[in-house]
């Protein structure tokens, strides 16, 4: 069964378009990385997915219809959305009594377990703890639900590069299995990039690019190019050429690796590299089509 | 802690092996009560802080008391009855005051102030459904606040009657004066079906309205809540001279004893005037509950509708 089925998901908020049309199949047990600019529709796209707006168009999550059946869908689906939403007047034990007051899918030792772990103290309030600490609880509540599908919108926005690692760490460690699904919008790709299993590109409310981690692997590839052999590569036709320390670092898509390797030092790119190359790419576009 | 081992067996039970069975909406909406409790302490720490203020205040008002009954025994009946009860129901009118400002500043911030502080998002990523949340915060004024205003009253109310007949026998005076005049059975039934039927039904559609703009506003729901009315008002007495508005929020505050009555006595003298049953059967109670239960379906749409602010 797929987990999110959209079709032709469209949001408009007066004259401007936050979602043009957008189509998205994710399947169970797959890590699904939600890049774009800011504006681009990432979180119009989740809060569709989350039940917290209404939109036009298909849209099936967990073959649920997310604005309708909200309440019954978190029973199976769990969201992180933006940082610090906890209610900073709550203390860290009301908040568990509450979850497993309310939650059927909660498990409060499990809760426990991973709260043991941190220094946060089950009488504290949230507002008395750091930033770092308040994400750290949100994603042990997360993690102790038995979810099927978790969604995370910049969730590590604002944190110090420790609670970040530590974040996706435990996400991966303690709580990521096949029957589980995650879908993470970030601007921070470059530390989701081994995390993830799918990648989607979505600007201006349209996906530009949608593969797998497998296909992205082979479908694009950066060759640092020697000198003599740069009129050769750019007849390649690049989708992205830029200098660094003086040797050209030309990105390509979809060609051959044997055929780059001739030519210089081949490596798959970073998504943070690919996602500029394809914005630059829009945009020189649009310029085009503009001039 | 004692809250742990209790929601231990309770996790056991719920465990993620066992198919998670429906939580039922009764039990969400006690934990969403719970949790509005834990936030506006100010719903029972208000009557309580004045109740004992009031209460200080009276035990200073008894040193002088036995001798005061000492000139009031020489006077009438009614003069005495005046001196028992008049403490008695002054504390009444100020709790009551006070469970309205503070029903009315609670249901104001009630569907405001989750979306003002974004918690509202960490709200809605759990399985409780809009109707739950907005039927628990709506039961906070109409009905458990009430209930505790009039429990608050009747402690209160019994305290002094035994501190005066104590203050009353230590000088050497009958305390059968004060329990002659105030009929504590009678009275203390009749402080709670008040502050339910009047506080909480009749005074129903106030806190509604105020509910549905608390989820409405972006800013200043005191302001969106309170000018309208006053427009309406004004409209109404420019256009055509008149107060039909005005008398009909005052019909609905007093518990359709009138607008004259309310106008002619002081609102504390309407316990006197109590006839239990009489406002069950005014047909303005059931249109105000009505009209109730539409700000409140309006409310729990906009909860849907509204995001973070």
């Amino acid at each position: 069964m797929a987990i999110i089925e959209a079709r032709g998901l469209r949001k408009q908020y007066g004259t401007t378009v936050a979602l043009a049309g957008v189509d998205l199949h994710v399947e169970e047990g797959r890590i699904l990385g939600l890049v774009g600019p800011n504006g681009a529709g990432k979180t119009t796209a989740l809060d569709a997915m989350l039940g917290l707006i209404p939109y036009q168009g298909e849209l099936r999550v967990l073959g649920r219809d997310p604005w309708m059946e909200r309440d019954q869908l978190m029973r199976d689906m769990c969201f992180i959305a933006d940082v610090a939403v906890l209610p900073r007047w709550i203390r860290v034990s009301q908040l568990l009594d509450y979850v497993a007051g309310v939650h059927p899918r909660f498990d409060r030792v499990k809760a426990e377990g991973f709260l043991a772990k941190t220094n946060i103290h089950r009488t504290s309030k949230v507002r008395q703890l750091s930033k770092g600490m308040v994400t750290q609880l949100h994603l042990s509540l997360v993690m102790a639900i038995d979810a099927k599908l978790v969604v995370l919108d910049e969730p590590t926005l604002g944190l110090d590069i420790l609670y970040r690692k530590q974040f996706y760490d435990s996400l991966l460690n303690d709580y990521f299995d096949r029957q589980r699904t995650i879908v993470v919008a970030t601007h921070q790709v470059e530390e989701v990039q081994h995390v993830l299993t799918d990648l989607i590109f979505i600007d201006r409310g349209r996906i530009v690019l949608s593969c797998s981690m497998e296909e992205f692997e082979s479908r694009f590839a950066e060759v640092t190019v020697n000198p003599e052999q740069l009129a050769a590569a750019r007849a390649l036709k690049p989708i992205q050429e830029r200098l660094v320390f003086g040797r050209s670092i030309l990105l390509f898509d979809g060609v051959q690796r044997g055929q780059l390797s001739a030519l210089g030092e081949v490596r798959t790119p970073s998504i943070a590299d690919l996602f500029v190359a394809v914005m630059e790419g829009r945009a020189n576009t649009a310029q085009g089509a503009a001039a | 802690m004692n809250v742990k081992p209790n929601a231990i067996a309770e996790s056991s039970v719920a465990s993620p092996s066992a198919v998670a069975a429906d939580v039922p909406a009764a039990r969400l909406l006690v934990w969403s009560i719970r949790r509005e409790l834990w936030e506006n302490w100010s719903i029972y720490v208000a009557p309580l802080a004045v109740a004992g203020l009031v209460l200080f205040g009276f035990l200073i008002r008894l040193i002088g008391f036995p001798a005061r009954m000492r000139a009031l025994s020489a006077l009438d009946v009614a003069h005495q009855r005046d001196a028992i009860q008049g403490p008695n129901i002054m504390v009444a009118g100020l709790l009551m005051v006070t469970g309205m400002l503070v029903g009315a500043f609670y249901s104001l911030d009630a569907l405001y102030g989750e979306r003002k502080d974004r918690s509202t998002l960490f709200w809605k990523s759990l399985p409780v459904s809009d109707v739950v949340t907005v039927a628990s915060k709506a039961s906070i004024p109409i009905f458990l606040l009430q209930l505790l205003v009039a429990a608050i009253i009747v402690v209160t109310q019994t305290i002094m009657l035994m501190a005066s007949s104590a203050v009353l026998l230590g000088s050497g005076q009958s305390a059968s004066t004060v329990s002659t005049h105030v009929p504590w059975v009678q009275m203390s039934l009749m402080m709670f079906y008040h502050l339910i039927v009047l506080h909480g039904l009749w005074h129903a559609p106030f806190y509604a309205w105020l509910l549905m703009v608390s989820s409405w506003a972006r800013r200043t729901p005191f302001l969106w809540a309170v000018l309208p009315a006053i427009a309406i008002g004004m409209v109404e007495k420019v256009a055509f001279n008149t107060r039909y508005f005005g008398d009909m929020l005052i019909y609905q505050l007093t518990g359709g004893s009138g607008i004259g009555a309310s106008r002619d006595m002081a609102p504390l003298d309407m316990l006197g005037h109590f006839e239990p049953g009489r406002e069950l059967g005014t047909p303005g109670l059931w249109i105000g509950l009505a009209v109730t239960a539409l700000f409140l379906f309006v409310a729990t749409r906009l909860r849907r509708q509204r995001g973070p602010i």
